[in-house]
């Protein structure tokens, strides 16, 4: 049997972690098929009709909360937005309140961004609702991987193999946890490269290769993945002034060279031309920076479609 | 899956099958009076191979190219909300912009309607073809829907408990219509089963 024809059994999509390599690539197969829905006339299927969707967003999100209620919309579900500036999220309400509220309005799915790491975990284990995280503090983003990898597969074809270099942040960043189990599950290898002050201890234990200079990192690489740097973490002196990282581990045309030819640059978005990434290779030939954002429609698609037939018991 | 039903009777063996394909590329030809802006298109998954079928015979007595399309109703369904898991999707393409065009749906059971159903409804999510024609290899009755072949292959009478298996070489190998039994007291829950597996197909009991 293929991954594709495997049965999905999961009713909550929290991490990459504890994902088998061929849900994966069931998720990645689906979201193929959903991608044309992008090209008709009419850019909606009555799939998901009936199903009501709560983006629950603890966090801002421009990016991610629009493509997941894009994809919400193409599949015809009914979505609703919380978010921290216009709802009880600010009044005070516990989460397990806010869970146990939601849950009385019957939601089919639910999808959390939260500021602490495990908040979606919490709600999963209580609500009948399938549980989608849009990002859980520094912990993990896992559609954005999943968007990450369908755009490394859609243009390379494959994913094991491949030299993966994942530059920036790497302490503070959600997505490059993600993107690590799913990269390694998959067969690829991982460097991550950043300053000292911002590298986590004991990287390697994921199975990593861990550099500290932007060229080592670059060398041969098949894929760039560029991070947001924090600016507003400048404040806590992790590096010294924007010229300063820029120098050090700023993405520039010449530095790109040391790359393989058809070398892919990644960024998730929202970017800082000039920090992490000079503007004419953002805007460049090898960036894909854009795709990656049409992907994560098709992706969320595939997620939402995945998950809206499991159904939890409800709790006591 | 295919392993808990037994063959009960073969109807068609792959001679019958080839007669019959010809004929009804003759039929699809003669109703369109051509094949001006004529679009075969096969429903996953055994109404492509129909169509491929369809479409080789009636290059060969045009002398023209036909274009093909692939269309995939699972998006489409109205039985996701019952069955789970998710039935796997694998995606529609056309080679044309379908406005203008008279669009053949090929599949290989016409049953209860219920995949034509969802199939018109995708159509019309993509354009506005000039005419929607359907040929099926198999008519087996049963309809739940005021659904009706254009071109039939062979009007076959069937219970509700039996399968109609349609396998094609390009599919399955092997070349044959057969009826199948189903094992006594897996009549409904093998049903759903079955059909989710199998993507479009109308065979079995949906």
């Amino acid at each position: 049997m293929t991954a594709a024809e495997r049965p999905w059994t999961r009713k909550d999509l929290l991490g990459i972690a504890e994902l088998e390599p061929w849900e994966i690539e069931k998720v990645l197969d689906t979201a193929a098929a959903f991608e044309e829905v992008a090209h008709r006339p009419i850019k909606k299927v009555p799939t998901l009709r009936g199903k009501t969707v709560v983006n629950l967003f603890f966090e801002s999100s421009t990016r991610t909360r629009s493509s997941f209620e894009i994809a919400e919309k193409r599949l015809s579900a009914d979505s609703l937005n919380f978010s921290t500036s216009s709802s009880s999220l600010s009044k005070g309400e516990s989460l397990v309140d806010t869970a146990l509220n939601l849950q009385a309005m019957a939601p089919d799915l639910i999808v959390i961004r939260h500021a602490y790491p495990g908040a979606p975990h919490m709600l999963a284990r209580r609500l009948a609702a399938g549980v989608i995280n849009a990002g859980d503090g520094a912990h993990e983003h896992p559609t954005q991987a999943l968007l990450d990898a369908f755009t490394i597969r859609q243009r390379k074809g494959r994913l094991a193999g491949l030299r993966v270099a994942i530059v920036g942040d790497i302490e503070h960043s959600r997505v490059v946890r993600s993107n690590v189990h799913l990269l390694t599950k998959m067969g690829a290898e991982v460097t991550v490269a950043g300053l000292r002050t911002m590298m986590p201890v004991a990287m390697e234990a994921l199975g990593v290769r861990v550099v500290h200079d932007l060229d080592e990192a670059l060398d041969g690489a098949d894929v760039v993945m560029m991070l947001r740097i924090q600016l507003e973490r400048q404040s806590r002196m992790l590096f010294p002034s924007i010229k300063e990282y820029f120098r050090l581990f700023g993405l520039s045309a010449e530095r790109l060279a040391r790359a393989a030819e058809d070398v892919l640059v990644m960024h998730p978005g929202p970017m800082n031309r000039g920090v992490e990434i000079a503007s004419d290779v953002a805007d460049g030939p090898f960036s894909v920076i854009l795709e990656q954002v049409a992907n994560g429609v098709a992706v969320r698609m595939a997620v939402l479609y995945l998950l809206s037939s499991i159904h939890g018991e409800a709790p006591a | 899956m295919t392993d808990e039903l037994t063959p009960r009777r073969t109807i068609l063996d792959r001679r019958q099958i080839e007669r019959i394909v010809r004929r009804m590329a003759g039929e699809i030809v003669e109703r369109n009076r051509g094949i001006e802006r004529l679009l075969l298109v096969g429903i996953r998954t055994r109404g492509v191979p129909l169509a491929e079928r369809l479409r080789a015979e009636i290059e060969r007595m045009e002398d023209h190219q036909v274009p093909l399309g692939v269309l995939d109703i699972t998006l489409y369904r109205d039985d996701l909300s019952t069955i789970a898991p998710q039935p796997v999707v694998k995606g529609t393409s056309f080679p044309v912009d379908i406005d203008g065009w008279t669009i053949v749906l090929c599949d290989d059971v016409l049953y209860t309607g219920r995949t034509v159903r969802a199939a018109l409804d995708h159509l019309v999510d993509w354009g506005r073809p000039k005419a929607v024609q359907l040929a099926v290899l198999v008519d087996r009755g049963h309809r739940e829907l005021p659904i009706q072949a254009d071109v039939v292959g062979e009007t076959v009478p069937t219970r509700r408990d039996e399968v109609v298996e349609v396998r094609f070489e390009s599919t399955d190998g092997e070349e044959l219509v057969a009826i199948m039994e189903r094992p006594a007291g897996r009549a409904a829950a093998g049903g759903s089963v079955r059909s989710a597996a199998g993507g479009g197909g109308e065979g079995g009991p949906a």
